[in-house]
């Protein structure tokens, strides 16, 4: 199929058309027993007309033909260690620390020091369990908000939500993402076992089935000042 | 680490015979799924030279002792490596279907699995991650389904930050989302449109082409229409699809042409196209047509033809819509490098899949069959003998060839006066040569165009034994009416 060779030269050149010729129809055009007429066509999503093409795509999807594109080296380096503070993680791999610091040292409550997969849910973390006026408002209106991104809906309780959470959004009943704020009970030695029983994940319940082992890197006691240790202590005795 | 080598065929561990076999093998069953409705697709990330190291171990298939003991170690190794390495060689073993049946089977290892995949430890959620993607990706729904409990986990970790995570996050729904309406009936409550929605602000390449693929899933499920479709058209989404998809020295190919299905997916479903115009889809496919004959021309870039198909699919059907007008009397749309640029991707398209022939032609129609202007660029631009030379190519082909002059030509005696002479009169007379009853009854179409509008036309029909070519059809019952019309007219005028 030979192109005129002007063609590129326009298809390089300015947008513009030249003057359309003049249409001049004749009603004798088309009739019977001819039918034609222009027509816009218009193809629905499961025509055999896209046949070819979808058989391509998913071709294409099965890794059957030749990919596009190109994917970035991903080079390794010498090993070095997490630069946060407490953290002595070692990687040979950028990605490999940019997992590492996403999860763990991404979105990171500064007062208890949990790590949290997104913002949304360590915002929701720091207004339930660190906000003295959260408990406040609280008591007068819907304040816990739903967890999903997209939903604006609010609950007076912590257990609303997560009713809300299982029954509208189909989400698990033990969502990790979703533990209440543990009451004290009579023998608990101190802030560092809360970080236990509730780090990021952490399956300490023993009705959960399999418990998972806090990892050791993770286990110190927030440095909060003695002040508000003992008023973090003060908010845990009194909430239900 | 986890990547995926690009524009690298696979090392041939076959002859070329046997890959040509299997090849036609799959496109065979894909027709057949088409056919049914069941065409789906799943896309497995794997790293090509872990693979290939690996190739030894993936052929042990794992018992139920074998996997609890590798679920323990993970769990309750000591040391850092031994957890790692036992989730390792339990995803490699989960390659084999007969493995991952016994895995879902045994009590309580999804949960460990769920419970991994959340913890603390960023390796282990990693290869956690990876497990639960091999699960997404077989073909048994007993094992794709098992995978369940980990979906609003998944969901929750689109707003996560780590980019190779996320995108493992995103190909495993994906995989799931194609499974079933049951599936699905899961993740649209636990809210996988905003969840999209705001991951496709990520300015990693690789997540965004991992949430196109997840997205065209979603949009091609049968239920799409009524129930996924409005809440995509009601979100962000399209905004920031259309913006992937501009061209300029951004576009990168591989998201482009996820975007560019999902387009295709929410365009032919017919659900708000006036919406999608608005937003500035008409001229953004427009300026993407132009880019694309751009590319063909320039590089011998394996794959242009996968994004080339979505565009000419989402401009013709847009094309149809009343509010496309409204926009195409806007220059953009009278812009005759349109045209330029579609015959540029109908050449390459020859060469390289002749088969997307028809959506090329399909375009050409909806651009001319309402458009003096565009007509006249045809003409102006002496593409007239170009498009004759595909009336060779096939049926389907030939006809639309034959509509599409038949748009120019019912344009009036200014239009058929550029038509005339050239090699069209001696073009029709093959394609009256045609056994196919459609494409000769095309043929007599524009002959009455031609002859009604061309003066001389007739005179010279008669003198190249033009009776004799109609002649062969006047027994045909769906010709003969209009062979007699023809004969009538070449020979009274």
């Amino acid at each position: 199929m030979q192109l005129p060779p002007a063609l590129h030269a326009r298809l390089a050149g300015a947008p513009g058309s030249a003057e359309p010729l003049p249409v001049e129809r004749n009603p004798a055009a088309g009739t019977a027993p001819f039918r034609f007429a222009p027509r816009l066509v218009r193809f629905p999503r499961e025509h055999d007309f896209f046949e070819d093409g979808d058989v391509q795509r998913h071709l294409y999807l099965q890794d059957v033909l030749t990919q596009v594109g190109g994917a970035p080296e991903r080079p390794r380096v010498p090993e070095f260690t997490c630069q946060v503070a407490g953290c002595c993680q070692a990687f040979g791999a950028l990605d490999d620390y940019e997992h590492h610091y996403h999860a763990l040292h991404g979105n990171v409550c500064s007062f208890c020091e949990r790590a949290f997969p997104s913002g949304r849910l360590l915002d929701a973390h720091i207004l339930e369990w660190h906000d003295s006026l959260f408990q406040i408002l609280a008591e007068r209106q819907d304040m816990y908000q739903c967890l999903v991104e997209g939903c604006t809906e609010k609950f007076r309780t912590s257990r609303d939500r997560k009713e809300h959470l299982v029954m509208r959004h189909l989400y698990p009943v033990d969502f990790r993402f979703d533990k209440p704020r543990k009451s004290r009970g009579p023998a608990m030695p101190g802030a560092a076992e809360q970080v236990l029983a509730e780090t990021l994940g952490d399956d300490g319940v023993p009705s959960e089935g399999d418990a998972m082992e806090v990892c050791s890197e993770h286990v110190e006691p927030p440095p909060e000042p003695a002040g508000e240790r003992r008023a973090y202590s003060h908010r845990c005795l009194t909430r239900i | 680490m986890w990547s995926r080598e690009r524009g690298r065929l696979k090392p041939l561990r076959c002859g070329v015979e046997e890959l040509r076999c299997r090849r036609r093998e799959r496109e065979a069953a894909l027709r057949k799924a088409r056919r049914e409705q069941q065409l789906v697709s799943k896309r497995l990330l794997r790293d090509e030279a872990l693979e290939e190291a690996e190739e030894g171990c993936v052929a042990v298939i794992f018992g139920e002792a074998e996997i609890q003991q590798f679920l323990r170690l993970a769990q309750r190794g000591t040391e850092e490596k031994e957890r790692e390495g036992a989730l390792v060689s339990l995803r490699r073993g989960l390659q084999r279907p007969e493995t991952q049946q016994t895995f879902i089977r045994l009590e309580g290892s999804i949960r460990t699995l769920v419970g991994l995949l959340t913890s603390n430890r960023a390796l282990l959620q990693l290869e956690a991650a990876r497990c639960l993607h091999e699960l997404s990706h077989s073909e048994q729904s007993a094992v794709v389904e098992a995978c369940l409990p980990a979906t609003s986990y998944l969901l929750t970790y689109l707003s996560g930050h780590s980019s190779d995570f996320i995108e493992l996050c995103l190909y495993t729904l994906g995989n799931l989302i194609v499974e079933s309406e049951a599936v699905r009936r899961q993740l649209l409550p636990q809210g996988i449109v905003p969840a999209l929605a705001a991951c496709i602000q990520s300015p990693h390449l690789t997540v965004l082409e991992a949430l196109g693929y997840a997205l065209s899933q979603l949009l091609q499920a049968k239920e799409a229409p009524e129930k996924i479709i409005p809440s995509v058209l009601g979100s962000t989404l399209p905004q920031h699809m259309l913006q992937l998809l501009q061209p300029g020295p951004k576009l990168n190919l591989g998201v482009a042409v996820e975007f560019a299905w999902c387009l295709h997916y929410i365009i032919c479903s017919q659900v708000n196209n006036a919406l999608l115009i608005t937003q500035g889809a008409l001229s953004t496919l427009g300026l993407l047509l132009l880019d694309l004959a751009g590319a063909v021309q320039r590089t011998e870039d394996a794959g242009l033809e996968l994004l080339a198909c979505p565009v000419l699919r989402g401009l013709s059907n847009l094309l149809t819509e009343a509010a496309a007008e409204a926009v195409g009397r806007q220059l953009q749309l009278r812009d005759e490098r349109v045209v330029a640029a579609l015959f540029i991707l109908l050449q390459f398209l020859l060469q390289k899949q002749p088969s997307l022939l028809p959506e090329g032609l399909w375009l050409l129609n909806n651009l001319t069959a309402n458009s003096p202007s565009f007509c006249t660029s045809l003409l102006s631009l002496d593409l007239i003998e170009p498009l004759l030379h595909l009336l060779s190519v096939s049926n389907v082909v030939s006809v639309l060839v034959l509509t599409v002059l038949c748009n120019v030509a019912e344009k009036g005696p200014a239009y058929c006066q550029r038509l005339w002479p050239g090699p069209l009169l001696s073009s029709l007379l093959d394609t009256l040569a045609f056994s196919d009853t459609e494409v000769v009854g095309q043929s007599l179409e524009l002959l009455q165009l031609l002859f009604l509008y061309q003066p001389g036309a007739a005179q010279a029909f008669l003198q190249q034994s033009g009776l004799q070519a109609l002649q062969r059809h006047e027994e045909v019952a769906q010709l003969q009416d209009r062979v007699h019309a023809l004969q009538q007219i070449a020979l009274h005028g």
